[in-house]
């Protein structure tokens, strides 16, 4: 139970602003967890929050058994990997890497052994006598987690680490942070606004947006029910698919012409339709009519947006092999069962899906 | 057209062409010196030209008579000065006056700069005081502390015991630790701004990971800030002793030189002799040994300044 | 936390004090009278300001001319030598002509040159040239700076190429071009050195020193050598007008504050 944080209540005002609203979070140890949104939503804040650089307005912050909101940075026993890497320019990277050891005025013998178990797990033998200014930035970022993985921290925390990479690189990334979670057996909490990284590397994300938790859950669970239309439209790409729609007397839901079974559908409440691009097909005997307006095809797959009849913009995802529509033909769309959600339209709350 | 003629006007035409490039370029080196022209009028007149007539006004001796001409007496007019023990106590005034305000200030501006560089509310207000001396020129602050160090009637001579008699700045022992402080005070706003422009070109985030990774305030100051400082201490470093051999104001206005030439630095004993005692060919001398002088601290800048010891990039 | 915070206050109240005391006293002690000036204990806050102190500095004093003298001084100087320096960076910078690189680098050698050396030529030239005691004396020696041309070289460097090309194509001589962009594009570096050569000349001490010795013409700096002359009798009028001679800059200050840190720091903080 060493690596679990607890926050409760935590707020963090600046001045007048409030960049985070009561959040209240559990992570598991050794979780690697993901505090996911758009920027300025607070999940930097909390990140900085949790590693002491700020205080908490409100709220408490646990880690292990012990209350650290009250502690300095300096003795909260976690490291931190920063989106800039923030390697000291004028130290070797074997200074780099020791410095969190020497400050913590560990024993020669001790200190060399972390040293070389670290440098071994990040593979940068013979870069030890350089300078940050002669790697190249995948180096720069492995020396980071060098520096963090050396002290045997109880967390890790990390600040969108993968986003000075070029694309190619932060994919194979992705995959060495993965394996070593997996390795150092440390909890993990890991900020980022790219869903992506989101979706491969946590095994729960937080989805938060303008300060406030949206929802918390395993990847497939926030993607597959999602809490609101913030969180539905925030995962997934292409972005799900919207539109406003009425319920029926009979249990139905009337959208754009059309009219679905949704099961659990009550009340005549305005709610917003919603279903994924991969879970609606082209079907002739489908509910929904729409006209062609742009077909792109990715080579394994293709996007066809339709307009609706109501206007609403409408994508699906189709594979190679089906028939290409043309722009201008006019076809109907079917979701698939079970994969229509129904948003509350003036909450966004997701109040059924079926 | 024939092609003799067709070749015949193609090699006209070059020929047009390089003439007129070679315009262009007799044009604009034209405009290039008329440019430069003012400045190196200046400069001629005012900088080289005095260097060299100063070095050579040190081959001649003044007679102790006006009206009488210089004689040429080779270098032991060079010989003679640089070795009398006038000079050279000169040189060790000048040399004592840079220990006294060179780490001083660097010291104190640094401070001035950690001490003011945190995230407080109101700080914009100390870091006005703190650079409010740049405002102050060397006259104003002379003048100031003369009239507060008066024996009578200063203040500061009341709170430092002093009172009566011919006070501090008439004391052998203290009249150079005096002109030193006034001048540290004075220099105070420009090392303050100095130091806190480069305290903040150190990136934020470097303080952070050393503070993460379990640097104590002082740790942090040492290992991290210093060294990324040191560039900007060695700038300050020659710059405040290039300005210490230069020093003049301060001594004319709080001592004239004394007691008993306790703080008659370099310039103000090249003063004396050339405006006060008529001197040109002593004068001289020192002007060439201060120019050398500035010439080697000058290129130890330069040097430093290539090096940039600790760069940050 | 809190209580680190408090310390904290508490040693910059203690600097700013000692840092401001010797101007604060300054200034209440020209708003005193000669006698409770020399009072003990010593008095700290004028409850009877006299304000005619001032008057008397500034006409008595002759402070008002000095002012004047030096502003014009300072103007025409800082003027010269934006100008002068504007021209060398921008033929530096943008133009070839033959020796270019020698002639930088004596350009650069001034800066190796003490003024302090070349007083005792540069006086005979002056008298030689009849300026002594007069307003040409002040100024001419100044107009160039090694310094000004390094900046502007440096700040006309930065321009970038297409500007140049695309103007050219569009007909622009280089006068125009200096005008129209250069100059325009430049104007942080020219506001630094403007700042930065005017407190100079502002400053000087030694030169107007060794070529006014009239009222008509001299200096605030010399002038305050005046002040400090006078007697105990007057010693409030000494105090009234330092303020007035350090209160230009000080408005300076406040007004181009910005300015002023890049002026100060040219070439000594890299970024």
């Amino acid at each position: 139970m060493r690596g679990r944080v607890v926050l409760d209540g935590v707020v963090k005002r600046f001045g007048g602003a409030v960049a985070v609203d009561h959040v209240s979070l559990t992570i598991e140890d050794e979780e690697f967890f993901v505090l996911l949104g758009p920027s300025g939503c607070g999940k930097s804040t909390i990140l900085r929050m949790i590693a002491g650089l700020e205080d908490p307005s409100d709220g408490t912050i646990s880690i292990g058994e012990r209350r650290i909101d009250g502690i300095d940075a300096k003795d909260r026993d976690i490291a931190m990997v920063f989106q800039s890497y923030a390697l000291y320019p004028h130290m070797t990277v074997r200074r780099n890497i020791e410095f969190p050891l020497r400050s913590r005025s560990v024993a020669r013998e001790d200190r060399d052994r972390l040293l070389a178990e670290a440098t071994a797990a990040l593979r940068l033998e013979g870069l030890l006598d350089r300078k940050p200014s002669q790697l190249s930035g995948g180096q720069r970022q492995r020396v980071a987690l060098a520096r963090a993985i050396v002290r045997r921290p109880v967390v890790f925390l990390m600040d969108e680490p993968l986003s000075n990479l070029d694309a190619k690189l932060r994919v194979q990334t992705r995959a060495e942070l993965v394996d070593m979670h997996r390795r150092v057996q440390t909890t993990i909490v890991y900020v980022t606004h790219d869903q992506v990284e989101a979706m491969t590397m946590g095994h729960r994300i937080a989805v938060l947006d303008r300060g406030r938790l949206q929802q918390v859950g395993p990847p497939q669970e926030v993607y597959d029910r999602p809490a609101n239309l913030f969180v539905a439209g925030f995962l997934g790409s292409p972005p799900m698919n919207t539109a406003p729609g009425e319920v029926t007397p009979e249990g139905g839901v009337r959208v754009a012409g059309g009219e679905l079974t949704v099961q659990a559908a009550h009340g005549r409440t305005p709610v917003v339709v919603g279903v994924r691009p991969e879970d609606l097909s082209i079907d002739p005997d489908g509910p929904i009519g729409a006209t062609v307006a742009v077909v792109e095809s990715l080579g394994h797959e293709r996007h066809v947006a339709c307009r609706l009849a109501d206007g609403s913009l409408w994508t699906a995802l189709i594979a190679t092999r089906d028939t290409v529509p043309h722009t201008g033909d006019t076809l109907r769309l079917r979701p698939h069962a079970g994969r229509v959600h129904l948003f509350d339209a003036s909450t966004g709350e997701r109040i059924a899906t079926g | 057209m024939p092609p003799a003629d067709v070749a015949e006007a193609a090699a006209q035409e070059e020929k047009a062409a390089r003439a007129a490039r070679r315009r262009r370029r007799v044009r604009e080196a034209g405009l290039g010196y008329l440019l430069i022209a003012p400045a190196l009028v200046v400069f001629g007149f005012f900088a080289f030209y005095p260097l060299v007539r100063t070095i050579q006004l040190g081959f001649y001796r003044t007679p102790p008579f006006p009206g009488l001409p210089n004689k040429a007496v080779g270098f032991s007019q060079y010989r003679s000065v640089l070795t009398s023990g006038d000079f050279r106590h000169s040189l060790w005034v000048t040399v004592l006056f840079g220990v006294y305000t060179v780490p001083t200030g660097v010291i104190l501006g640094i401070a001035l700069a950690v001490l003011a560089h945190q995230r407080l509310k109101g700080i914009g207000v100390f870091r006005t005081i703190f650079s409010s001396t740049v405002a102050t020129s060397v006259a104003v602050a002379s003048v100031i502390f003369f009239t507060l160090l008066n024996p009578q009637v200063g203040l500061f001579s009341y709170w430092l015991g002093k009172v009566g008699g011919s006070g501090i700045l008439q004391d052998p022992t203290w009249a150079l630790p005096a002109v030193s402080a006034v001048t540290v005070w004075q220099n105070l706003g420009f090392s303050f701004i100095l130091f806190s422009a480069a305290l903040q070109s150190i990136p934020d985030e470097l303080l952070e990971a050393a503070h993460v990774d379990g640097a104590s305030a002082w740790r942090r100051f040492r290992y991290v800030t210093l060294p990324l400082l040191s560039p900007t201490v060695l700038f300050a470093a020659v710059v405040g002793g290039i300005a210490a051999f230069q020093a003049f104001g301060q001594i004319d206005l709080l001592t004239r030189g004394g007691p008993v030439n306790h703080t008659r630095v370099l310039v103000y004993y090249l003063y004396q002799e050339a405006f006060q005692r008529n001197n040109d060919g002593v004068a001289s001398v020192i002007a060439a040994a201060l120019f050398l002088i500035s010439l080697l601290l000058t290129a130890a800048q330069l040097r430093f300044l290539e090096r940039r010891v600790f760069y940050a990039r | 936390m809190r209580g680190r915070k408090v310390l904290q206050y508490v040693l910059l109240m203690a600097v700013a004090v000692v840092v401001l005391f010797p101007i604060y006293i300054t200034v209440v002690n020209s708003l005193l009278s000669p006698d409770t000036i020399g009072h003990r204990p010593p008095v700290l806050f004028p409850t009877h300001p006299h304000f005619g102190t001032y008057s008397t500095a500034f006409h008595e004093g002759h402070l008002g001319t000095y002012l004047r003298n030096s502003f014009f001084m300072a103007a025409v100087i800082t003027v010269g030598q934006v100008i002068t320096s504007v021209f060398a960076g921008y033929a530096f910078a943008m133009l070839r002509f033959p020796f270019r690189r020698a002639l930088f680098i004596t350009f650069l050698s001034t800066l190796m040159i003490p003024f302090e050396a070349t007083v005792i030529t540069n006086r005979h030239t002056i008298v030689s040239l009849g300026w002594e005691n007069r307003f040409p004396a002040l100024i001419v020696p100044f107009l160039a700076t090694g310094l000004g041309t390094f900046l502007l070289r440096q700040a006309f460097l930065g321009v970038p190429r297409d500007l140049h090309d695309a103007a050219r194509m569009d007909g622009y001589g280089h006068w125009r071009f200096m005008a129209r962009v250069a100059v325009p594009l430049a104007r942080p570096t020219i506001a630094a050195l403007a700042i930065f050569s005017f407190l100079g000349a502002w400053n000087q001490y030694l030169w107007p020193l060794l070529v006014t010795d009239t009222d008509r013409l001299r200096t605030v700096q010399v002038g305050l050598r005046q002040l400090e002359g006078t007697s105990i009798q007057q010693i409030n009028v000494t105090f009234a007008g330092t303020v007035l001679a350090a209160l230009p800059i000080f408005a300076l200050l406040i007004i181009f504050q910005r300015q002023l840190v890049r002026g100060l720091t040219a070439g000594a903080v890299k970024g």
